[in-house]
């Protein structure tokens, strides 16, 4: 028994990992009065841009930042488009999700064509920590994407909290005419959160073909950027909250995984239905609390409207 | 009126400028790919239109295209995004298949016409419950609507590995996840010996039956309004959550029938590879791009369906014949909502601007002046 909740605890940790990264990017673009739904598009092409660059050159670190340099121009095409061009964004969103998962299949069916598999990020064990007892099984024998995820919380909640850059971006998300008339430059604070999205989204995705599940195929991602932007609801736009959603759903995953391994009687597609059905379920039942979204959460910014 | 006429205009050129850049950058990657374009596009136009087969594949994608595009035009014109598609028009094909195969003695009309209404209701009520969650719980439609498109296909997957699937199979021992042919008695009738079946005809019948809900009936001008001013509807007395949840409901019908019009008109039988697509071929969201493309009008959305079919048949020949994958039209159609939804407010500023400097006077030429500062 205490080998399964081990095994099951270590993997949720290891799952929790996409979602963090592209949930917390979705929050930062959130918080600044963005709504981009199309992480999952952008999580597919660095999952591919980073499996390619791995396959072909063994690189593990190159293969990471090539899906950095892939989810920061998607972030500032989702710029251009969303702030810039003031469109409306959840169906922009879309557009960039069709857009990604169409692009990804067609460079894969051309430049791969086949299921390959590739060495990913192998597992860093932490000095010391590694040793403790149950603790350093499940925390401190994990690769470096998942210490990075980790990571991102406290960085988050310290620069949206404790910095004036941070205090900018929510004063543009919640008040924007007043942001503009302190000289907040509000253009300029919404590509900045949007391209960092884009940049964690890229990441969240390599994380899954290079770290993770070390493959590509066509839409590996399978709605895990929806299940994403989710997440920044359940969390109230709070990095900590995010990080309890994201491990909730990562368990909900890693439970869904033992059962498949372990043949128990359940059909497969119950199971894999179980994280969309919870998600709708949380996202209702998180619909009556008193927190409220961002006031300017998909509204352009135009100066000298109400 | 001069100027309103060259906005009118403008307003009609803005897809056709979308879809010729969007065919642009295909273009550009069709040539990183290092193929000829020329070539490219004759197999697609070849695919599309090259012979009599050709030409009814491509209206037999365009009808479930039209019906996806009429369920999201009702759904924009209320402000609610209904990106559930795929999940609907799996439900409405599911139910019309099961009721085909626990009633196949019923007499062929009478059963085409119960599957067709339990598809449509079904795909109705699919809709209904995002827009039920967006009205009641406030819940983010898109977010609810995808969730549901994943739910609708492993259910799908379940039935289809287990309750519904084809007896023949499991005796075969092959078990491909598919269901019996349907008794041929509700194939719908074809219109020449082709695939292409009375499908498009009740299509265009809907887009017209919409056209006229949309902009000739009371309730049809009460969820146009919800979609232009929330509070302004509220104050005029119109119960707006209501409006919400029926126009989620419409539009989950319309693409639920166009589910079942699918199995009975072409597949007649339901079938998965496990995705979504496997069976509906990303419908789901490529209505989305055909109703934008058609401007959200019912009437225009035809034209827009018979493209987007035409580039989508197409582009299975060229796959075919110059080994383009045909995820292509994918990432073009992805383009396609992009450049739509950006020019939108170019659109809309270049509008203001004509409007303020020729009927207003020089006051609000100085204001808008101003304003571009």
């Amino acid at each position: 028994m205490e080998a399964i909740i081990i095994g099951i605890t270590k993997s949720a940790i290891r799952l929790a990992t996409p979602y963090l990264y592209a949930s917390i990017g979705e929050t930062l673009g959130q918080l600044s009065g963005v709504l981009n739904l199309g992480v999952d598009g952008v999580m597919l092409m660095g999952a591919f841009s980073a499996f390619y660059t791995v396959l072909k050159t063994g690189n593990l670190g190159l293969g990471l930042l090539v899906a950095i340099v892939v989810g920061a121009i998607f972030g500032l095409l989702i710029a251009f488009v969303n702030v810039t061009l003031k469109a409306e964004q959840g169906i922009s969103g879309i557009g960039f999700y069709i857009f990604g998962q169409g692009l990804s299949s067609v460079l894969f069916s051309v430049m791969i064509g086949s299921v390959h598999t590739v060495n990913g990020f192998p597992p860093l064990p932490i000095p010391w920590f590694s040793d403790l007892p149950l603790v350093g099984e499940i925390l401190f024998q994990q690769n470096i994407l998942v210490y990075g995820a980790f990571a991102l919380i406290p960085l988050s909640w310290f620069l949206l909290t404790k910095t004036p850059l941070g205090l900018n971006i929510r004063a543009v998300g919640q008040n924007p005419q007043a942001a503009d008339s302190l000289g907040v430059n509000i253009v300029r604070i919404r590509y900045f959160t949007v391209i960092a999205g884009g940049i964690l989204s890229g990441i969240a995705g390599a994380s899954l073909s290079i770290a993770l599940l070390n493959v590509f195929q066509q839409n590996l991602t399978n709605g895990m950027g929806f299940i994403a932007v989710a997440l920044v609801y359940f969390g109230a736009w709070r990095p900590l909250s995010v990080l309890n959603g994201a491990l909730l759903f990562s368990t909900v995953n890693a439970i869904q995984i033992w059962v498949q391994v372990k043949g128990i009687n359940i059909p497969p597609d119950f199971t894999l239905m179980m994280p969309y059905l919870v998600t709708i379920v949380v996202l209702t039942a998180m619909a009556k609390r008193r927190v409220r979204p961002p006031a300017a959460l998909n509204k352009p910014f135009q100066r000298g409207e109400e | 009126m001069k100027y309103k006429r060259v906005r009118e205009i403008l307003t009609g050129l803005i897809p056709i400028a979308a879809f010729l850049l969007a065919l642009l950058m295909g273009t550009m990657m069709i040539a990183i790919l290092g193929i000829n374009p020329w070539v490219a596009y004759q197999a697609l136009y070849n695919g599309a239109f090259g012979s009599i087969n050709a030409i009814a594949d491509t209206i037999v994608k365009a009808t479930t295209l039209l019906f996806v595009g009429l369920g999201i035009c009702i759904a924009f014109r209320a402000g609610v995004l209904n990106i559930g598609g795929e999940g609907q028009l799996v439900v409405g094909a599911l139910s019309a298949t099961i009721i085909c195969l626990t009633f196949p003695d019923l007499a062929g009309w009478i059963l085409i016409i119960i599957a067709l209404l339990v598809g449509l209701l079904s795909g109705a009520i699919w809709g209904g419950i995002a827009g039920f969650l967006k009205a009641y719980f406030n819940v983010n439609e898109i977010l609810s609507t995808i969730m549901l498109n994943y739910i609708a296909v492993y259910g799908m997957n379940y039935l289809l590995r287990g309750p519904i699937m084809d007896p023949l199979q499991v005796k075969l021992g092959s078990f491909i996840p598919q269901t019996a042919r349907l008794p041929q008695a509700v194939d719908l009738p074809r219109l020449i010996p082709t695939r292409l079946n009375l499908g498009i005809i009740i299509a265009i019948f809907f887009a017209i039956l919409v056209y006229i809900f949309l902009w000739r009936t009371t309730i049809g001008f009460r969820i146009r309004m919800i979609g232009q001013n929330i509070p302004a509807s509220r104050a005029s007395g119109i119960n707006v959550p209501k409006y919400m949840v029926l126009a989620f409901f419409l539009s989950g019908a319309l693409v639920g029938l166009g589910g079942a019009i699918e199995v009975l008109g072409v597949h007649h039988r339901m079938f998965t590879d496990g995705s979504a697509s496997g069976f509906t071929g990303s419908a789901g969201f490529n209505g989305i791009v055909a109703a934008l493309f058609g401007q959200l009008h019912p009437l225009g959305t035809i034209p827009a369906s018979l493209l987007l079919g035409a580039l989508l048949t197409g582009a299975n020949k060229m796959q075919r014949v110059v080994q383009i994958p045909s995820a292509l039209i994918g990432a073009l159609n992805g383009l396609i909502v992009l450049f739509v939804v950006g020019s939108e407010y170019l659109r809309r500023s270049q509008a203001r601007r004509v409007e303020l400097i020729t009927e207003v006077g020089y006051n609000s030429k100085h204001k808008s002046k101003k304003e571009d500062e």
